[in-house]
């Protein structure tokens, strides 16, 4: 290539000590510093047009909800939208704790005691993500009037999955509990989930 | 195995590679060793520096696309919400609304050198109407980019400039309602211009790419207008050009970044900040910049059909121009009357884009006459006629001549001098 000829017709090598294996000529250091700067230049295009991907600050906004718990009569239950998925508060009954909290955990398919499933001190609360570890669908179960299954929890229409009062599942195809969202009680009558 | 292309790459995987695909070959012979005259100036870094603009605006342009609505009640917000919220959302958009602006600078001073170094002459005659092609659609894709924000200029600006073609005697009322896609301006028209504005830049790749095919049959002009007669007369284009068109590049974009980051509005209109109302007209209708000089020929003559086919004529003669010129030299440092001429151009071009920017009215309708007037009669008039009349000043004998003022090596089997 032109390149290496001129190198040498240039006469003198700029310095050995560039660490260059032939010779140290100013251009092969210029040629370095050029790369690495478009090098630079162009991953930083790259990385600011590859974040723009990543979720935008209006989505990253209602990453996390927060919800009023007092108009939730006790022994009922809502649905709120999280990240695009159901998640079910349910007002228990202290029937409904003593349920969960008494349950024999030998007789479960993923056995986890209430106390893990819930915050100290708020123990009527129970938040859970209403989606059936089956195939998806969402339980009914929120509803004082609606099917509720054997436990009093929540029943899934779809294959018959049933969950008792803490979410567990205790019969049907459904191989895990219902998954427990991260939130945190803000107040006694106000949580943020996410 | 009859067909493989016979490939001297010496690492295997690669050679390997190219003797299926000659892909690497043909890089190592258009942008390698391709021969270049040796004495290009900086006008002829403005075809790299449109190029580079070029993929800018498509990277720039996907991204955006991602985030964009093109829904006329969505659309203004969609473009808050890339300013706003969207991760660099903001810098993104920049770059792409001030890129627009950068690759008409870049396009009209690679034409300028075109006309001033008689680079539309023969042999050169396609490469110049694939290059008219190119600013066609440069123009299509801006103007339809322009409308996706949805403000009170993008509407009104398209109400008005889709309008023109109802000046077409009988079937324009047609031409127009199927542009619109209904009865004004809405919905289907957004969304089309949208598919368009999508479409538009992959074509103009294309175009680009007979472009620069074309080019490198005929070999590159260069500022003495003559001939290369010999390899003296060349230089490889890397590392040569490629370093000096990094050079260019670098200034290119410290001044669009200068642009991006310190005033970015600043080529734009206020009014489009507003979101569009059907039903309220700005108090003036103006386009970008870039779209002044024939915005200002439209409205020269009071007539609606014979300012439209002004406007368009004004491009559609450029396509024509290897023909208008009847001159035997290309180079305007060697036509003293056609360098004065061609810069008298220059000025009633820039004098137009005033023009387009006022009302039509009292000094700025007459001299936007004054000044098509002279846009026109240079092509149409004066270049048929100064070929004839002008007495060219002497060409060199060769590009080293010129440049080294050695003369070119005897032995050296050149073509015969040629005074065109």
């Amino acid at each position: 290539m032109a390149e290496s000829s001129a190198a040498t017709a240039h006469g003198h090598p700029a310095g050995g000590s560039h660490g260059h294996p032939t010779d140290g000529t100013k251009r092969d250091l210029l040629e370095l510093i050029a790369g690495a700067g478009a090098a630079v230049f162009a991953g930083g295009i790259g990385l600011a047009l590859l974040d723009s991907m990543n979720p935008s600050k209006d989505v990253l906004a209602v990453s996390a909800v927060e919800i009023d718990l007092a108009p939730i009569a006790l022994g009922s239950g809502i649905t709120v939208m999280w990240q695009g998925k159901p998640i079910f508060i349910r007002h228990r009954t202290d029937k409904e704790i003593a349920d969960a909290r008494d349950a024999n955990l030998s007789d479960m398919r993923d056995p986890q005691t209430d106390k893990a499933r819930i915050k100290a001190g708020h123990d009527q609360w129970i938040v859970l993500i209403g989606i059936c570890t089956h195939l998806g669908c969402i339980p009914l179960g929120n509803k004082p009037t609606d099917m509720r299954g054997e436990w009093g929890g929540w029943f899934c229409p779809c294959h018959g999955s049933q969950y008792d009062t803490s979410g567990r599942i205790r019969k049907g195809p459904a191989p895990l509990d219902l998954a427990v969202p991260p939130y945190a009680f803000e107040s006694d009558s106000r949580v943020k989930i996410g | 195995m009859a067909g493989l292309h016979k490939s001297d790459l010496p690492n295997p995987v690669l050679n390997w590679i190219d003797s299926r695909l000659p892909i690497i070959s043909m890089m190592q012979k258009e942008y390698g060793v391709f021969p270049t005259p040796r004495n290009f100036n900086y006008f002829w870094n403005f075809g790299a520096l449109a190029m580079v603009t070029l993929v800018v605006m498509i990277l720039t342009g996907i991204f955006l696309a991602m985030s964009y609505q093109p829904n006329t009640g969505l659309a203004f917000d969609s473009v808050q919400h890339i300013m706003r919220d969207v991760n660099y959302g903001w810098l993104i958009r920049y770059v792409h609304q001030n890129g627009a602006s950068m690759f008409f600078i870049v396009t009209y001073i690679h034409i300028f050198r075109g006309l001033y170094y008689g680079s539309y002459k023969a042999p050169r005659e396609l490469l110049w109407m694939l290059g008219v092609v190119i600013l066609l659609l440069m123009m299509a894709t801006a103007f339809m980019g322009y409308v996706l924000p949805w403000g009170q200029m993008s509407y009104w600006g398209a109400t008005v400039i889709t309008n023109l073609f109802s000046a077409f005697p009988g079937v324009g009322k047609y031409i127009v309602t199927l542009l619109w896609g209904g009865f004004s301006v809405d919905q289907p028209t957004l969304n089309r211009f949208f598919s368009l504005h999508y479409l538009l830049p992959f074509v103009l790749v294309g175009v680009v790419f007979l472009h620069v095919a074309a080019l490198h049959i005929v070999g590159s002009n260069n500022p003495l207008g003559i001939e290369p007669r010999g390899p003296q007369d060349t230089l490889p284009f890397h590392p040569y050009y490629t370093s000096k068109d990094s050079v260019g590049i670098c200034v290119f974009l410290i001044v669009w970044a200068a642009f991006v980051f310190f005033a970015p509005n600043l080529l734009g209109d206020p009014n489009n900040f507003i979101e569009a109302n059907p039903l309220q007209t700005p108090a003036d209708i103006v386009p970008e910049w870039y779209f002044l000089p024939y915005y200002a020929i439209l409205r020269s003559v009071p007539n609606k059909l014979l300012g439209v086919c002004m406007m368009f004529g004004s491009l559609l003669v450029l396509f024509i121009l290897p023909w208008l010129d009847t001159s035997r030299v290309r180079s305007a440092r060697f036509r003293p009357t056609y360098r004065w001429l061609i810069m008298v151009w220059v000025v009633s071009f820039v004098v137009l884009g005033i023009c387009g920017a006022h009302k039509p009215e009292g000094i700025w309708v007459i001299l936007s006459r004054i000044a098509a007037l002279y846009y026109f009669g240079h092509f149409l008039v004066i270049m048929p006629i100064l070929g004839k009349l002008e007495r060219p000043l002497p060409l060199p004998e060769s590009i080293t001549q010129a440049v080294t003022g050695r003369p070119i090596e005897v032995a050296v089997v050149g073509r015969p001098l040629e005074s065109h």
